[in-house]
């Protein structure tokens, strides 16, 4: 068949559609649901695969799927019963099958280590004698042909002879075509008998085979071709297909189911097919309804498939829409226009059809991440399995819709939290009841959406964090130093620190040469935060905080040494404007802010980004409290701050490569591209400033390797 | 042209049956599942019905089963599309009505020359 590109990669979208449908069902079935219909969309599932995979030769595919159908066609002809055993099995099997659809998808071969045992075990819920009926055989075209054996002489031409039954007729064949087709095989005389034909009309039935044929095609060698042309036919009419040499002579038994033949007519051209259609529709048997139309049913729900790049490109327009919107709105404002009052209420109505507008183009990205929580269960099964713990992984909040460039982001990350949940998070089964815990761990994966932003939880009911065993460790890692006097937070937060890993020695598991700090830089690098609380003895919460669409965010516009930038909101705790009191110094270069009795390092803006510091007064200048991972709370201090207003949000990596501390750029109102700055990597760099000053050396080597 | 009515669920089967047919010079309609096929049945003129077996919502054979019923065309040649082959499968396909079947992975040429016979086109 074809093996066009566009297919083959529609065959894998389709896949994955099909894949969530199969986990669907499974889950479904493990939860007790395992009736016909459940069974039935997960076989459905498999064999579309299955049938599609063939199409592109993807054996490997094939072969499993076909296993893997087999099982469920048993269970769906109640042949096997859903235990906990098969379910299991069957989970392994949908997992392997999502693998084999990835590995053709990237044209590699299947790892057999992994696939042979799930088929063996497939297989050992099979008898030997499924099987059988399982196997493909090839259906061989059974057409009645006479052994008359005549080895020597090749044959010069054949007689066939058939009289369809009523079946023939029904089932949609037509012998005017079969005749047609045998004409073209060679020179043909056609033979039609016409003596079955009821001689009072009025006892002819159209649907009854009353005619019957004899066609003798000279010229041919073997029967093949006239076989091919009574495909389907085997059993609807009665057929002998003999060599024509040997009629005369031979004995031509299969004839008897034949009437004798009159040759009636010498058929040349089809004038069959007219007569037969009008006997087919002669009015000897009415139908008893009349022929309404049925009126047009509504077509069932589709979907529209869009290449992403074209709804790139619209919120990349809609995007510039936002910015001239504000740019005109910002130019009428410095043209102090009299009167112009309706203007403005226009210029708003403008604005709001454009957020909608936007709001709408976003929709289009936005995808329910039932998808990515559903790939989470397995990851969950296998973790739970390769460290024997038990644990029920609960997702909430699947409908929760995220663009899609974040649902395809958090899977490395979510993957590894999930791991590093199983892993450090749930104790044993037998810790867990020393500690009057239920034996199976809980792991909770919700997603929501809260003010404007999106929340995804991976909350365990394990032991939490041991703060003090990781303070230990990050000590004798050379991430921070021995006297150093930590907050809780800052130690839970340690956990995304480079090199950083609490295992005593690195597990199969969660290890794999990654640590947090990647997680942390994903969620970062999607605009997004995390957030640890744990609580001894009950657990750990892990929470990422996503912006809704990576491309607007609600930005501070500020000043620093005649810059205008951008700060993010969402980042943001508060504005201070400092009196003399409220900023102490520390040392030679550090200042801090005391705010509510407790001290904050300030930040000069202008100086992390590798300007002037500014020569004012820290008490001309505005403070702002924010949230940053790397070192808790912090206040930047920048020269000013205006309004705060929605920026279209422009990736600068095309251009420049990535800067530290500014996460892209955005045109305002006036058409000045202003900076947005990056909190939490100003404070990281602050931090680790701070660190090479006071560590010794190695401890810096270490951090930095 | 000749009029096929293509039922599978699958939008990969859809797809290549489109490019293969339409490549040999038919006009192909296309249906979702066995419903949206018995619909478009109804709908429009179809000189030939290739169905899939297993759909959501009514299955290939049920799908026959109401063409062989319909008020009009029910005459129509219809090939069952299916991944089984074998006696059994015949035995079904016979028994709901089928005119013929083909076995996925199929042959454009042997689908194509199939469908020729059976529409003399």
């Amino acid at each position: 068949m074809a093996h066009d590109p566009s297919i083959l990669e529609a065959f894998f979208e389709e896949c994955e559609d099909l894949i969530v449908a199969l986990t669907e069902g499974l889950i479904e079935m493990r939860e007790g649901h395992a009736d016909a219909e459940t069974v039935n969309a997960v076989f459905r599932a498999v064999h579309s695969i299955k049938g599609a995979a063939g199409a592109f030769a993807l054996d490997e595919l094939v072969g499993f799927a076909h296993k893997f159908e087999t099982v469920l066609d048993e269970l769906r002809s109640q042949k096997l019963k859903a235990d906990e055993k098969l379910l299991r099995v069957l989970q392994r099997a949908g997992d392997i099958l999502a693998d084999l659809v990835d590995d053709a998808r990237e044209d590699k071969p299947a790892n057999r280590d992994v696939v042979d045992p799930v088929l063996a075990e497939l297989q050992s819920f099979l008898s030997p004698e499924d099987e059988d009926a399982a196997t493909e055989e090839e259906f061989v075209f059974e057409a009645l042909t006479l052994d008359v054996g005549m080895p020597d002489a090749a044959p010069t031409g054949y007689r066939v002879s058939f009289q369809p039954s009523a079946e023939f007729y029904a089932l949609g064949h037509d012998p005017a075509l079969i005749i047609t087709a045998l004409m073209d095989l060679g020179e043909t005389s056609v033979d039609v008998n016409l003596q079955d034909l009821p001689s009072e009309f009025a006892d002819f039935e159209w649907s009854q085979g009353y005619l019957s044929w004899q066609i003798d095609i000279a010229g041919l060698t073997t029967d093949l071709q006239i076989q091919d042309i009574f495909q389907f036919m085997d059993d609807i009419c009665a057929l002998t297909i003999v060599p024509l040499g040997i009629i005369d002579g031979a004995p031509i038994q299969a004839l008897d189911t034949l009437p004798e033949c009159d040759p009636v007519s010498e058929l040349t051209d089809p004038p069959i097919a007219p007569d037969l259609a009008e006997v087919r529709t002669a009015p000897v048997n009415p139908d008893p309804e009349p022929t309404t139309q049925r009126p047009a049913k509504k077509p069932a729900a589709t979907t529209l498939r869009v290449d992403p790049e074209r709804v790139d490109r619209l919120i990349n327009a809609v995007g510039e829409l936002i910015i001239n919107q504000s740019v005109i709105s910002q130019r009428l404002e410095e043209a102090e226009l009299p009167n112009s009052a309706e203007l403005f209420a226009d210029l708003d109505d403008y604005k709001f059809l454009a957020r909608e507008i936007q709001e709408g183009v976003m929709a289009i990205r936005a995808q329910p991440v039932k998808p990515l929580f559903q790939r989470m269960m397995r990851i969950a099964r296998e973790a739970a399995d390769a460290t024997g713990k038990d644990v029920e992984l609960i997702t909430e909040g699947e409908a929760t819709e995220v663009d899609k460039t974040v649902v395809e982001r958090l899977a490395d990350p979510l993957t590894h939290m999930i791991r590093n949940a199983i892993d450090h998070g749930i104790e044993k089964p037998e810790d867990r009841i020393a500690a009057n815990k239920p034996e199976q761990g809980q792991l909770r994966l919700s997603a929501s959406q809260r003010s404007g932003s999106i929340v995804i939880e991976i909350a365990d009911d394990g032991a939490g964090l041991n703060r003090s065993r990781i303070q230990d460790i990050a000590v004798e890692k050379g991430l921070v130093s021995p006297d150093a006097s930590l907050s809780d937070q800052e130690i839970d937060h340690l956990l995304f620190a480079p090199g950083f890993s609490t295992a005593a020695e690195v597990t199969n598991l969660s290890g794999r040469g990654v640590g947090m700090d990647v997680v942390k830089t994903a969620i970062t690098t999607l605009g997004g935060r995390v957030a640890i609380s744990t609580n001894p003895g009950f657990g750990t919460t892990f929470s990422i905080t996503l912006p809704v669409t990576l491309a607007v965010m609600d930005g501070m516009i500020i000043t620093v040494s005649d810059q205008t930038m951008v700060v993010p909101i969402s980042s943001i705790l508060e504005t201070v404007r400092p009196n003399k009191n409220d900023v102490a110094k520390l040392g030679m270069n550090n200042e801090l802010l005391k705010i509510r009795g407790e001290y904050v390092p300030i930040i000069d803006l202008a100086e992390q980004l590798g300007n002037q510091s500014s020569q004012r007064e820290m008490v001309d200048r505005v403070l702002l409290l924010v949230q940053t991972e790397a070192i808790a709370q912090c206040a930047l201090a920048v020269d000013d701050i205006f309004d705060q207003r929605q920026v279209v949000v422009k990736s600068m990596l095309g251009n420049y490569g990535e800067i530290t501390g500014v996460s892209g750029a955005t045109i305002l109102g006036d058409g000045k591209i202003a900076l947005i700055i990056d909190p939490d990597a100003v404070a990281s760099v602050m931090a680790n400033k701070t660190q090479l000053n006071t560590d010794n050396g190695e401890a810096a080597h270490v951090r930095a390797s | 042209m000749t009029h096929i009515l293509a039922i599978d669920d699958s939008r990969t089967i859809r797809s290549l049956l489109t490019m293969t047919l339409e490549g040999a010079g038919f006009e192909v309609t296309t249906a979702i599942d066995g419903v949206d096929g018995v619909n478009k049945f109804r709908e429009q003129h179809a000189d030939l019905v290739i169905t899939d077996v297993n759909m959501p919502n009514k299955d290939g054979f049920g799908v026959i089963e109401d063409i062989r019923a319909s008020d009009t065309n029910r005459g129509v040649p219809v090939l069952v599309l299916t991944t089984e082959s074998g006696p059994a499968l015949k035995e079904r396909a016979r028994k709901a009505g089928a005119t013929g079947w083909i076995v996925k992975p199929f042959e454009d040429e042997s689908l194509i020359s199939v469908i020729r016979r059976l529409t003399g086109a």
